[in-house]
């Protein structure tokens, strides 16, 4: 394992650097709050913050992006046939994502990188990118990502993991892709593997006594799912919900999406929006039929796919890192870690 | 890597109405593309997603069989935006056709007795594994074929036409019923299929399958019927509906527990949906 120093004075010196090789985006303050954007030429990260206010899924992941183009003009010879576009996937760097954030993007691609399907937008977006992570010395009192698979200092899917040592940075460089971003910036001040592991690991035991808040899922995998399903707590959890959505927009494991059409005049596009379990549209049948009409239905979706059948489908922990952002902005106080342990301890 | 959501474009080279009520049509399509049509290759029980372009995708059962070459045949009911666009339009336009995608029965099935119970406009499938079945190359895979299938009035049965040839052959079991009629001329059952399933349907057995299709109300009431004549749930196959956009098990919105309904389904024996959340 490679360990580098970034002295602090030589940080902009070698983003200007990678400038011209990366798109780079970075932690920004806007509105009180930080959110990830795209770096301008001299523009620094901010990394005066706990966690953006929103997931950077949508560095990957569009909120809205485009899939197709067609004409419907029909003295076009191609009319009314769908093109694919051409997009931008030069090479982007994530810097100071968060490793709870680098994480949620292991647990998504399952879902877009399978064995029969390849999802080519966020494959390509995700290929594209490298994930500077910067580790957390100080969570927030909602992050309970130490339960969840998870840490201030996890390394799954980060390329290198940055780490605040007041005038300088430690750098743990973690993949090929991260060795390059390191040399292209011009960083080469090499640091002794054993005592910047050590470092890092007593920084680490501080961070993690830190998170005060943990959810128990030891439980889960051997549950059944539709003693779950028919558990009698949905009604109690679901009552103050409003469904507003809010959870699955800001969370990063949350990958549903829907596809739609706009035209303008004799053109179109074919779009995929983000989409949300949380409303009645997402499953309404053709027929006016819908299997989850009621929002209890909805609520015991979200928790019931991210807590069971998540465990169930991969075998391998929650559809969560424990970022805590769903229980910070849930307008009624709806707590994950609460369902969680209900869920983890149902003997119904 | 191909892009798994780009539809392969397709001409509309024939449309027939199907229904006295004109709600049923079903669209003849052929690939402008003719390498596309060998991409396409497909299993009777599963389905594509149409594509028009500036409206949108459809999942529809693909209600031709593999055996059929040169085109493949939808049966649309007029529903939404995407159907009602369909049903305006003419041979000689454009659409998109996906996949195929979801799931079939057939490895199951080789060998077997084959029980099709269907109502409705969701015989779509269903013609298809008949046409399949009787093809003279695939017939002797088969041992009995049984077909009960039932519509509101006789003029509310699809594929008419095929349904009477069908009924004179000796190699498969025709049971066509309707819910009634004062058609003097109806030569058939009436009742409704729960009924007529129960009257002829051939009881279980390790070497029958049931193949199930239709609207949820006779799906219902058929599955005690099945029970009594002694057809194991792990024998019964079902073929769900649920609304879908991506058709491959991505974009979240047709799942039943952990099952995508597009991409693990949208075929279920019983067996597998009594273990399953009832969210459908």
């Amino acid at each position: 394992m490679r360990f580098i120093t970034i002295d602090k004075n030589s940080w902009a010196n070698g983003l200007e650097n990678l400038y011209g090789n990366y798109r780079l985006f970075g932690p920004v303050k806007n509105n009180n709050q930080h959110f990830f954007k795209e770096l301008a030429k001299g523009e620094l990260p901010d990394f005066n913050y706990l966690n953006t206010r929103l997931s950077p899924k949508s560095l990957v992941f569009p909120q809205t992006e485009i899939m197709f183009e067609f004409s419907l003009d029909e003295n076009d010879e191609q009319h009314h046939i769908l093109k694919e576009i051409n997009k931008d996937y030069s090479p982007r760097a994530l810097i100071g994502i968060r490793p709870c954030d680098a994480a949620s993007f292991m647990l998504v691609k399952r879902n877009f990188d399978t064995p029969e399907y390849k999802d080519n937008y966020w494959l390509h977006a995700y290929e594209s990118t490298i994930f500077a992570g910067l580790a957390c010395d100080n969570p927030c009192n909602t992050c309970f990502c130490t339960s969840a698979g998870c840490g201030p200092f996890h390394e799954d899917g980060l390329d290198l993991l940055l780490v605040d040592e007041g005038d300088k940075f430690i750098v743990k460089i973690l993949t090929p892709k991260g060795d390059n971003f390191i040399n292209s910036a011009g960083w080469e001040t090499e640091a002794d593997p054993t005592a910047s592991e050590k470092i890092i690991a007593e920084m680490q035991i501080k961070a993690e006594e830190k998170i005060a808040s943990s959810v128990s899922t030891d439980k889960l995998k051997n549950k059944s799912t539709i003693k779950l399903y028919d558990g009698t707590f949905w009604d109690d959890i679901a009552f103050a919900c409003i469904n507003c959505g809010t959870c699955t927009y800001v969370c990063p494991t949350c990958w549903c999406f829907d596809i739609q059409d706009e035209v303008t005049r004799n053109s179109g596009i074919r779009i995929r929006n983000w989409d949300s379990c949380m409303y009645p549209l997402f499953t309404l049948h053709g027929t006016g039929y819908n299997p989850r009409n009621t929002k209890m239905q909805r609520v015991r979706q979200r928790f019931m796919h991210k807590l069971k059948y998540y465990v169930d489908k991969y075998g391998d922990g929650i559809q969560c890192v424990g970022c805590g952002r769903c229980i910070r902005l849930c307008p009624v106080n709806i707590d994950i870690r609460k369902v969680c342990d209900i869920m983890n301890n149902y003997e119904g | 890597m191909q892009n798994p959501y780009l539809p392969y474009p397709v001409r509309i080279d024939e449309i027939i109405t199907e229904t006295e009520d004109k709600n049923l049509k079903t669209f003849k399509l052929v690939f402008i593309n003719p390498e596309d049509e060998k991409k396409f290759s497909y299993m009777p029980g599963q389905f594509a997603e149409l594509s028009v372009a500036g409206k949108g995708e459809i999942p529809i059962g693909i209600a031709s069989s593999p055996t059929e070459k040169g085109f493949i045949k939808f049966t649309v009911n007029k529903v939404g935006l995407v159907t009602t666009c369909l049903h305006s339009m003419k041979p000689g336009d454009i659409i998109g056709v996906r996949g195929p995608l979801g799931c079939h029965p057939w490895d199951t099935l080789k060998g077997k007795s084959v029980v099709i119970i269907g109502g409705g406009f969701a015989f779509t499938t269903l013609r298809s594994s008949i046409v399949y079945m009787l093809d003279p190359l695939n017939r002797k895979n088969f041992k009995d074929i049984h077909v009960i299938y039932g519509a509101r009035s006789p003029g509310m049965l699809l594929y008419r036409n095929e349904l009477a040839a069908w009924e004179t052959r000796d190699d498969i079991k025709m049971h066509i019923t309707v819910d009634g009629t004062d058609d003097p001329e109806w030569k058939y059952n009436v009742g409704f299929v729960p009924t007529i399933t129960e009257q002829k349907a051939p009881s279980g057995d390790s070497d029958t399958f049931a193949l199930i299709c239709g609207p949820p109300i006779m799906i219902k009431f058929t599955q005690p019927v099945l029970d009594k004549l002694g057809h194991a749930h792990d024998h019964i196959i079902m073929s769900l509906e649920m609304r879908m956009k991506c058709g491959i098990g991505i974009c979240g919105r047709c799942n039943i527990g952990k099952e995508y309904v597009c991409k693990d389904g949208p075929l279920f024996t019983l067996a597998e949906l009594n273990n399953m959340p009832k969210e459908y």
